[in-house]
């Protein structure tokens, strides 16, 4: 497992509309007591960009983190 | 440069309702934006009224904001004056349809070189959730207490039939293809329509039992099928459906090319 992702929320522009959180294909989204999204399982992410391009309020950025040698 | 020098940062967080997909469009209109490499000093946006209206002026562009629907009447004086900027017209269904449905047809008539991106929520939100000419049948609105009564418009096969050169239609769900089709649209030399499915949560969803956006946007994946999908379907299973992709993308001589041709050599 070399790839991993870094998935950043602006809290300023999110709207908790659950958009991402509906149409994640890993899960990565979940909600929390107060009904804001958090990132419970950044682990699952595959990188396929498809919250950030379909988040209404632009306040999602998914980005690749740069491989560490494990060995 | 990144998408994000195409958006104004510090009048962020958008104005509009939580889950309302006009923001997906003003997304991908961004990235595309970058992709293109879109020269901000060359490129003017014009916006009427109306949700979809407001959102462009979240962009950094040049952005001329107009009266209700006439953005398109707008946006054919610049290119007629500056034929060498780009001209985008961001607009809703109401305002592209209903009360600038004249200018629609007529710039479309005309094959002027811009871009029209018409995005289709099915209701006026920001005045209160009326029906627009684009509600389906059935469907509940303010005026609409027992459900809309009239047929919708076809935004595709209108243009088509008007004679633009470039119709397509794509959805807030399939935001890859709506990048796409937005930056093939963009491309187009001649007058280029996109079709936009976007969700209205607040005013259409909250009548219809589709409170929650992200039902919204399921409505929106069930209701679009492809063209080659739609090759397969019986009309009775098409109906209530919508086509996404390219429906035309033709070339015939462009009015500003057509203006520069007739006046050559007079001085004008």
């Amino acid at each position: 497992m070399g790839r991993s992702f870094n998935i950043e929320i602006n809290t300023k522009w999110c709207k908790n509309c659950g958009i991402c959180l509906a149409f994640c294909p890993q899960k990565v989204f979940t909600w929390d007591e107060k009904q804001r999204i958090v990132i419970s399982y950044p682990e699952k992410c595959t990188g396929c960009l498809l919250c950030e391009y379909r988040c209404p309020d632009l306040a999602i950025e998914v980005r690749k983190v740069e491989e560490e040698s494990h060995e | 440069m990144s998408w994000k020098d195409y958006i104004k940062q510090q009048m962020f967080p958008l104005f509009t309702c939580s889950g309302c997909t006009h923001g997906t469009v003003t997304n991908a209109f961004a990235r595309v934006a970058d992709e293109l490499k879109l020269d901000k000093n060359k490129t003017v946006i014009v916006c009427a009224i109306g949700c979809a209206g407001r959102i462009p002026t979240f962009l950094d562009f040049p952005v001329l904001r107009v009266t209700h629907g006439r953005a398109l009447a707008f946006a054919t004086g610049i290119k007629l004056s500056r034929p060498d900027v780009k001209v985008i017209a961001l607009m809703g269904d109401g305002d592209a349809l209903a009360i600038g449905g004249n200018h629609f047809i007529h710039a479309a008539r005309r094959n002027i070189d811009m871009t029209a991106i018409v995005s289709r929520n099915e209701i006026y939100g920001m005045t209160g959730g009326q029906y627009a000419p684009t509600t389906p049948a059935g469907a509940r609105a303010t005026t609409a207490p027992y459900g809309m009564l009239e047929p919708a418009f076809d935004t595709c096969k209108v243009a088509e039939a008007a004679g633009a050169t470039y119709v397509a239609r794509s959805d807030a769900y399939h935001v890859q293809h709506l990048q796409r089709t937005l930056k093939a649209a963009l491309q187009h030399k001649g007058f280029a329509v996109v079709e936009v499915l976007t969700s209205c949560p607040t005013q259409f969803g909250r009548r219809n039992n589709l409170a929650d956006p992200a039902k919204m946007l399921e409505r929106i994946k069930e209701m679009t099928v492809t063209k080659a999908q739609a090759e397969k379907m019986t009309p009775e299973e098409l109906a209530g459906k919508f086509v996404i992709g390219e429906f035309v993308n033709t070339s015939r001589p462009e009015l500003t090319e057509i203006y520069a041709q007739a006046f050559a050599g007079m001085g004008v």
